[in-house]
């Protein structure tokens, strides 16, 4: 039975890590930040746990996942605020894991922004500048240039509490891009921002990193943040990466039945294999009889999760035609019956709660495409849900 | 009625604190020499204590151990705050934390004596140092670096240490970080600590009772003298001067502070709405 390839277990990235000479590194834009196992005791307790990973060139890069899964201690130590236990970090070829903060070409934007409120914006964004002994009209030029990326011209003279929140965040990215960093690091980029600004930013964020085009590493527990911002995200849980991948990849083929709970909606059924052929195989769970086309085979008897996503589910009064399937031979599987036992209208789609004859409820979801729907679903209706065997995810238990 | 006896016993409370001192004041314009007697308005005793040079020396005095005290506690208050909040873990952490804050709760009259006995033993083995002003001084720093250590910790605990963290991404060396984002972030709790340890120093007699040597003798020393040898209306004027100056100064400062403070709510509330309106716009 095949996962998806899971990047970054650990063996092939290793082998390459060792044969990482600094001049290499330095040509290949892949290798642009290259994290080596890299690990980070508190007290025999590991924060982060032999973590291997390498950005890309101008890439945006999401660590994903809930509070103590070791991505701030991840991302504190490519800062330079906590010292990695054991393990390497490269910047651009130059191993930077024992190097102080104020010496790393890497510049961090707080969740709390940190702007320093005894300083207006303009000194805000000139701060780290005057540290490195830019000459005065250097600085100048550079502080308006900056404060033009990020449209806070006219806000220069400003204390940092005489802003908004969205502004705030603005001085904070600015003092980071007002130094030119090979690295760019957010820490929860949007966390201390209201829900309505919070659409709008995304987007602004990823439009001002692209333009000025540095490598960027995220942090966030958001999944939605991540997804929308990031180019790839990793999923960790407990020090470790579970999964590595573009958003698409890790919503369409989670790697495991965590990954695929915490990214989005998903319906788990628990089965095993009851039929192995070259094309196919079926699945056999309380609810129905799975029949799976996409490339995978296990073994008979093998205990396995079917997760499928709600909007990957078609809902409807009669059973599914032969026509409406994408193979016939998948007649008579992927279906099940149930009773619609809640209805959530969220606008641009509906949610259904169904229940199934087995006692499990499912999510689906519909598109509201139209204004109104020609066979309206309503409380209590007994209905057919299916689905196509290429749309579903197995996993190992 | 709840509400009427509620006001009944603030205004009672409010007698019991403030009466004493009205007296006090208004006997200080008194003519007569008699402390209890009213004897008609004047200025006289005004201008008898400035001639006298007992009470004006105590108060040059009382000025100068005041402004060292203050001085040094705020110094080495802000170290220790610093030490305690800033370093978790080191050798003898808790020990350091106690002797911070042991002359907070140990009575002024042991912290008295144990000086005494020590800087007697200490001029009977060195020769030094003679009883007086610097002695006062190491008594009123050893219990004012402890309310300063108290003041600036709650200023560093409270302060976002990400603003330090900041500091040293863009590029600040540990010392750097400090004068440059700690040191502006706590100014304000060094003002209040000084002026605190400025304050006890100044009115302090236990301590200073025990410490001071011939012709060192602090302002409150010489009130206490004198009450003791029999009231007269210069203490009243002094009191007086005292009380004026206080209360001009706390009523200035915390007028300028609730403006200060209204400004800011102000900026931010105005700050926020049009970052409101840039979102509907």
């Amino acid at each position: 039975m095949a996962t998806p390839p899971q990047l970054h277990n650990g063996k092939g990235t290793q082998d390459m890590a060792d044969s990482v000479a600094n001049s290499t590194a330095r040509e290949d834009d892949s290798l642009f930040v290259r994290i080596d196992r890299l690990s980070k005791h508190f007290d025999e307790v590991a924060a982060v746990d032999n973590v291997s990973l390498d950005i890309k060139k101008g890439e945006i890069f999401a660590l994903l996942g809930s509070s103590g899964c070791g991505k701030s201690t991840l991302l504190r130590m490519l800062a330079g605020f906590e010292m990695p236990s054991s393990g390497n970090i490269y910047l651009d070829g130059d191993d930077i894991a024992k190097m102080p903060p104020y010496e790393r070409p890497i510049n961090m934007m707080f969740q709390s922004y940190a702007l320093f409120p005894h300083l207006t914006v303009w000194e805000n964004v000139a701060f780290g500048l005057k540290r490195d002994g830019m000459p005065k009209d250097q600085i100048a030029e550079r502080v308006e240039t900056t404060l033009g990326i990020v449209k806070l011209k006219p806000y220069a003279k400003r204390k940092p509490h005489q802003l908004s929140g969205g502004q705030q965040q603005r001085v904070a990215l600015a003092r980071c891009l007002a130094k030119r960093p090979k690295l760019l690091l957010l820490d929860e980029p949007l966390g201390a921002l209201d829900r309505k600004l919070r659409e709008e930013t995304q987007f602004e964020l990823v439009n001002i990193i692209k333009s000025v085009g540095v490598t960027c590493a995220m942090v966030t527990h958001d999944q939605e943040e991540a997804m929308i911002m990031a180019d790839r995200i990793a999923v960790m849980q407990e020090g470790r990466f579970l999964q590595v991948g573009p958003p698409s990849e890790i919503y369409e083929t989670p790697s495991c039945v965590f990954v695929a709970g915490f990214i989005g909606d998903v319906n788990l059924f628990k089965g095993k294999v009851i039929v192995d052929e070259p094309d196919h195989v079926l699945i056999e769970t309380p609810e129905c009889r799975h029949f799976v086309t996409h490339g995978i085979t296990g073994m008979i008897d093998m205990q396995v999760n079917i997760a499928l996503r709600p909007e990957k589910i078609c809902l409807q009064s009669h059973e599914p035609t032969l026509e409406q399937r994408e193979s016939p031979k998948e007649q008579g599987y992927n279906v099940a019956r149930g009773t619609i036992d809640g209805i959530a209208y969220f606008g641009k789609f509906t949610l259904f709660h169904v229940r199934l004859e087995s006692g499990m409820v499912i999510k689906a979801s519909r598109e509201n495409s139209a204004r109104h729907e020609e066979t309206q679903l309503v409380r209590g209706q007994q209905i057919y849900v299916w689905w196509d065997g290429s749309d579903v995810v197995v996993l190992a238990n | 009625m709840n509400s009427r006896l509620g006001k009944i016993w603030l205004t009672a409370g409010y007698l019991f604190l403030y009466v004493p001192i009205l007296t006090l004041i208004i006997f200080s314009f008194n003519e007569s020499k008699m402390v209890t007697l009213w004897g008609g308005f004047s200025f006289k005793w005004y201008g008898v204590i400035i001639h006298d040079s007992e009470v004006v020396n105590g108060f040059f005095l009382s000025m100068k151990i005041a402004l060292m005290t203050a001085t040094a506690s705020v110094v080495l208050g802000m170290f220790a705050a610093f030490a305690m909040v800033r370093y978790k873990s080191f050798f003898g952490r808790t020990t350091f934390f106690a002797h911070i804050n042991a002359p907070l709760v140990v009575p002024e009259v042991i912290t008295g004596l144990s000086l005494l006995l020590f800087f007697v033993m200490c001029e009977r083995l060195i020769g030094m140092p003679e009883r007086g002003i610097f002695t006062i001084w190491i008594g009123h720093t050893t219990f004012g670096l402890s309310y300063a250590a108290v003041v600036i910790q709650s200023r560093l605990l409270e302060m976002d240490k990400s603003l330090e963290e900041a500091a040293m991404d863009l590029g600040c060396k540990p010392f750097q970080v400090f004068y440059l984002v700690t040191l502006p972030m706590i100014a304000q709790s060094l003002m209040a600590a000084w002026l605190l340890t400025f304050t006890i120093s100044l009115d302090d007699v236990v301590t200073t009772a025990f410490l001071s040597g011939p012709g060192s003798s602090t302002l409150p020393l010489v009130i206490l003298s004198r009450a003791r040898l029999g009231l007269d209306p210069t203490v009243n004027a002094i009191a007086t001067i005292t009380v004026a100056v206080v209360s001009v100064g706390v009523v200035a400062g915390s007028l300028w502070m609730s403006r200060q403070e209204r400004r800011r709510a102000a900026e931010q509330a105005e700050a926020y709405r049009e970052g409101m309106q840039a979102i509907s716009a």
